[in-house]
């Protein structure tokens, strides 16, 4: 079998550096660029991002990363989101009271999380979907998280709720703990599209496992 | 749930090499921080964090290709300190891999510092490191906690509860409170000035300065602490930072 091919979008947010690093450990051909044809024939797209939800939207579309997204997805050719890169993929997002349109591929919103310390920045453990694909061997690990804003619903039905495979699979975490505890979606499994809100290039062991699993179903 | 405390082993750069001594068997080359970053990321550390004490500017060059060789192959986040002055300084540390970035004596002078960071690349990425020391309520300042500069000698005048409070209104996503009277000390965290900045801000909270035995970062976490960094501890090997999780998980705090 050949090495799969993955492009990294680079489209100004996000330490793509360490994105770009990761995945070549885990075996990946990677290319860092924003180039449209790259990014659309690859076989697996990684969108990171950092930083705030409306900015990064902008520079997105500023490479077209919209349209990209769309096309592969329409061809059933994966994406991996991560952090930003994942609430993007919601239909909006509020920050600082402003609405901004997100990629719309899932309904929700993405908002402010609920909890005594913000942001929620460390390891925490998640609620791996049962069958996923990406959390293999790494369902009981921690994962790194580092933000501030949430998807603290996911309002289209998941494997688990309908009982229909082909519902996408929702990982869930929990930031704060005790009476300060809130739930967000921490990684999505949806056909092509895939994403983490935690990042798995940070995340040591389980996280290379993790960009590993999803490598490895390309 | 929620997520774990966190354990930070902390190495000062300078020129390219760590300083302050470091007392390891098996390592190749004892002075790089690459080598040292990558050992402390396979036992478990959560982050690292190096302190760039380059003087002079020519040398700034290394610490750039020293993170960016960190960053290739330790796959935990990497914050990067000292010499921090402008939003241009924070993008050409995160382009060389780094994480975050700490911000220091710049902030003091230019507060709005960390409002420019914080807008073009994120509270996240912004961590305010606050030297402070004790010195008596209502005189220096109201709280009895000053805000120092040149590794503690210096007083500004400023109040530390104060500064570290308005720091994370202005953006900063992170305050790493040092205690200037407990580093080097080895006697414990300053638990009093962590309790009174934890009351203050909502953002994570990292303590520094004074660790020197397991007891003491379990005390640190007690006081509202989300992570704890030491440096001598781990590089003299007084403690391993398997020994300090021990501890904490056996004193019912969460790590990873």
């Amino acid at each position: 079998m050949s090495t799969p091919t993955v492009t990294v979008l680079d489209y100004g947010f996000g330490n793509v550096r360490s994105a770009v690093r990761a995945l070549e450990h885990v075996g990946a051909d990677v290319t860092l660029t924003a180039d449209r044809a790259a990014a659309e024939s690859a076989d697996g797209l990684v969108v990171p991002g950092v930083g705030a939800f409306a900015a990064v939207m902008e520079g997105l579309r500023a490479v077209r990363g919209d349209q990209i997204v769309g096309r592969r997805l329409a061809g059933g050719r994966p994406v991996l989101g991560i952090c930003v890169g994942m609430q993007v993929m919601f239909e909006r997002g509020v920050e600082h009271g402003v609405e901004s349109e997100g990629l719309d591929q899932w309904p929700g919103t993405v908002e402010l999380l609920q909890t005594p310390v913000v942001p929620n920045m460390g390891w925490a453990h998640v609620e791996a979907a049962s069958g996923s694909t990406l959390f293999a061997g790494v369902e009981d690990e921690r994962f790194y998280f580092v933000h501030s804003y949430g998807a603290r619903e996911f309002p289209l039905g998941t494997t688990e709720d309908t009982g229909r495979l082909t519902a996408p699979r929702v990982t869930w975490s929990t930031a704060g703990t005790g009476e300060g505890e809130d739930r967000f979606v921490a990684a999505v499994e949806n056909g092509p599209l895939s994403a983490t809100q935690f990042h798995p290039e940070k995340s040591g062991e389980a996280g290379l496992a993790l960009l590993r699993n999803w490598v490895l179903s390309l | 749930m929620g997520v774990a405390v966190r354990v930070i082993p902390c190495l000062d750069v300078d020129a390219g090499r760590v300083v302050k001594g470091v007392n390891f068997e098996n390592l190749r080359d004892a002075g790089d921080p690459v080598e040292l970053g990558a050992v402390y990321g396979a036992a478990g550390a959560d982050e690292l964090t190096f302190l760039d004490v380059t003087a002079s500017s020519s040398d700034r060059e290394t610490t750039f290709d020293v993170v960016r060789r960190t960053a290739e192959q330790v796959f935990v986040p990497l914050t990067v300190g000292g010499g921090v002055r402008s939003p241009e300084d924070v993008d050409r540390l995160l382009r060389a891999g780094a994480d975050k970035v700490g911000v220091n004596t710049a902030a003091i002078a230019r507060p709005e510092l960390i409002s420019d960071i914080a807008r073009r690349f994120g509270n996240q990425v912004l961590v305010l490191s606050v030297d402070a020391r004790r010195c008596r309520p209502g005189t220096v300042t109201h709280s009895g906690y000053e805000v120092t500069t040149h590794g503690g000698r210096t007083g500004t005048g400023i109040d530390a509860i104060e500064w570290a409070r308005r720091g994370a209104e202005l953006g900063a996503g992170e305050i790493l409170l040092n205690s200037m009277d407990a580093d080097g000390t080895t006697d414990g965290f300053d638990l009093e000035m962590l309790s009174r900045v934890r009351e203050e801000v909502r953002v994570p909270l990292i303590a520094s300065g004074g660790a020197g035995t397991v007891d003491h970062f379990v005390q640190a976490a007690r006081a509202g602490a989300d992570a704890v960094l030491a440096a001598s501890v781990f590089h003299f090997r007084t403690l391993t930072i398997g020994e300090v999780k021990d501890a904490m998980r056996a004193a019912g705090i969460e790590v990873r």
